[in-house]
């Protein structure tokens, strides 16, 4: 076992549209090591999804990915099938989507669901053994193994969520990938199952990726941080620097404009302008358009994504503002 | 009750029944209360908060606010030059009239916006169909209104369409479209909350910057208690239906005296690693209001539920002291 779950070199996924290829993976590495929960931030069409749905290749028809490597366990998955891929799915790298009503099938119990997956990847459980396990999923999840037999429409918003939570660790999966888990959800059920999430991925030393927009929800849940910005991956440390020390102006802008209800009322910064389209993206780095420190070279040169500082990466000509 | 001058919207008793079952020849089985007996008042210029959870009736409140649906019960005064008038049982011209004094902002800037209008048709409609001005006094007035709400230069957006704009520049001709006959009351139903963090500041600024430039008063519709923080002077906290606690934005973030406030508060993730909160858990989930007992709407939930939440009526808000309300029997 090596000590990397998860590596991702030099990933680069455009999806192709009639008015040319949209850029919305570019050139993003990092990786994930096991039992380790990483989060993934960035606005809506920065890429976060984009890599997500990478990561399992549960690319639509029009997405390609053009360049890079895609490690699961030391295996390089960009080149395998679909069939072949299978394999890894749900067993090795799961996924917990977003909207919890639209990612179950209505017309099967809840039970029914999660034993398909584990059918394909677990045949040699029996049914009483598989039975025993979907109660110990809804255990771990805070769900009634007795309600197991309803179907989602009987399900509040939060247990749906709790059971597409289930469901994806049903194969005990090395990773899962959580894509806005909570987003449609009202704080207080949001609070509860980001607990339990925090309490199952500790429990189970599963490594995880947590992507959301939601800056606040990354903080209680990551021990590291990855920040996207228009398909590229920006900045990635420890929690504590992206928040206290940040060095990539995106990142020093994204944490200056989020309020919060604790901690003295600061001014909300505003960043000028909005993310680029990425059908024709900035030349040099993407975010020069909106950098209050950018120079010539970034105008004209893309910067590395380097290490700054110990386990500190980031891309940017001039890292925390100084010119 | 005495007449304050200050106060531009006055809402007393205001209640909301959606009937359920109900058919042609049948009547209804029974009621979601949506919103039951909520006083409010909203002073001239002010920034009132309204929050809560999905379905605890902020979105009917300013709906019934504006007038888009119909009070069951209760008086909304809104304070004119000529007097003070009711709205909830406004009809006919007397409504025309009263739309050019409220108007509202909405959550989704897809959704809001015919898409076969161009800006310039969008923003100038209420003016269309108050009968303001000339056309060219109506060009004057929206190319104005966009320079303002920072969509410069305005010649450039006057003749696109919605689908050109990103969500951020079309929540800005929303609230361009909501002040352009010189509104004094504006009930903006969560207008951030659709929009992305780097984008959603600058129109919260640009709020804020409208309301002090136009003495617009707002009500500020909101799930996002942070939001709310920076947008609103008071804060107003409903529960299924019911205003729970309301006060000075600071007094009730800080100091919550309602349980519930005090759990939803807890509950709030918050942007620093090193802070560690106190999660304080309740029973359950929301519900709907569907004929309600007659005792606390929060007892089924609350840690602090005992005989005399039982035995009594929803619990009366009360002033806690220095304007700050909350209905509880348990302070």
């Amino acid at each position: 076992m090596t000590e990397n779950v998860l590596e991702v070199n030099d990933l680069t996924m455009h999806y192709m549209t009639r008015k040319g290829p949209v850029f919305a993976v570019d050139g993003v590495t990092f990786h994930v090591k096991r039992g380790e929960a990483i989060g993934l931030v960035g606005e809506s069409g920065c890429g976060k999804t984009s890599i997500a749905i990478s990561l399992l290749k549960l690319l639509p028809n029009n997405a390609k990915i053009l360049n890079g490597e895609i490690k699961i366990n030391d295996v390089d998955t960009v080149p395998l099938s679909d069939k072949e891929m299978n394999k890894y799915r749900w067993k090795n790298i799961s996924m917990v989507f977003q909207a919890a009503m639209n990612s179950m099938n209505p017309v099967y119990s809840v039970e029914e669901q999660i034993a398909e997956a584990m059918r394909e990847h677990m045949p040699h459980l029996s049914d009483q053994e598989m039975s025993e396990k979907i109660d110990y999923l809804f255990n771990l999840v805070g769900l009634d193994p007795a309600l197991k037999t309803q179907y989602p429409h009987q399900y509040s918003g939060g247990m749906r969520q709790r059971a597409v939570i289930a469901m994806a660790l049903s194969c005990d999966p090395d990773i899962i990938i959580a894509d806005e888990p909570t987003t449609a959800l009202d704080v207080i059920v949001q609070d509860a199952i980001l607990k339990r999430i925090r309490e199952i991925q500790e429990e189970l030393n599963m490594a995880m990726i947590y992507i959301s927009h939601d800056i606040a929800v990354i903080a209680e849940v990551s021990q590291r941080v990855g920040v996207m910005y228009a398909g590229k991956l920006v900045e990635m440390s420890s929690t504590e620097d992206i928040f206290h020390h940040p060095i990539h102006p995106y990142t020093m802008a994204l944490m200056s404009s989020f309020p919060s209800i604790v901690g003295e009322k600061t001014e909300l910064v505003t960043l000028a302008g909005e993310p680029p389209d990425l059908l024709n993206p900035p030349a040099g780095c993407r975010f020069h358009p909106r950098c209050p420190y950018a120079t010539e070279i970034c105008r004209e040169q893309e910067p590395d994504f380097k290490e700054h500082a110990v386990g500190h990466y980031a891309a940017c000509w001039h890292p925390g503002g100084v010119k | 009750m005495t007449q304050d001058n200050n106060t531009l919207v006055d809402v007393q008793n205001l209640s909301k029944l959606f009937p359920i079952g109900q058919g042609v020849f049948k009547q209804a089985e029974s009621f979601v209360h949506a919103v039951s007996g909520v006083n409010l008042k909203i002073k001239r210029g002010e920034s009132v908060g309204l929050v809560g959870e999905s379905g605890c009736g902020k979105t009917t409140t300013g709906k019934l606010l504006t007038r888009l649906i119909d009070p069951s019960e209760g008086n909304i005064f809104l304070d004119t030059d000529e007097g003070r008038v009711d709205i909830a049982h406004m009809r006919g011209k007397e409504m025309k009239i009263f739309r050019r004094r409220v108007q509202m902002i909405f959550q989704d800037p897809y959704e809001s916006m015919n898409p076969r209008l161009t800006i310039y048709d969008t923003v100038a409609e209420p003016l269309n169909v108050q009968g303001i001005g000339t056309v060219a006094e109506r060009e004057a007035r929206v190319s104005d209104l966009l320079e303002t709400v920072g969509l410069t230069p305005a010649s450039s957006f006057l003749f696109r369409y919605p689908h050109e704009l990103s969500g951020g520049q079309r929540q800005r001709v929303a609230i361009a479209r909501a002040l352009v006959i010189n509104p004094d009351f504006v009930v903006a139903d969560e207008p951030t909350s659709m929009l992305d963090v780097s984008v959603r500041t600058g129109v919260m600024h640009l709020m804020q910057d409208l309301a002090d430039r136009f003495g617009v008063t707002y009500l500020y519709i909101t799930h996002d208690l942070a939001v709310a923080r920076y947008m609103c002077d008071r804060i107003a906290v409903m529960y299924l239906g019911k205003i729970v606690e309301i006060g000075n934005t600071e007094d009730v973030l800080q100091h919550p005296k309602h349980p519930y406030t005090k759990a939803l508060l807890s509950a709030v993730p918050v942007p620093d690693p090193t802070y560690t909160r106190e999660p304080i858990l309740i029973k359950g989930g929301i519900s709907r209001p569907v004929d309600p007992e007659p005792r606390c709407r929060f007892y089924d939930r609350c840690p602090l539920a005992d005989k005399i939440c039982e035995g009594n009526d929803h619990p009366p808000l009360e002033d806690q002291g220095g304007g700050h309300l909350a209905a509880c029997y348990h302070i």
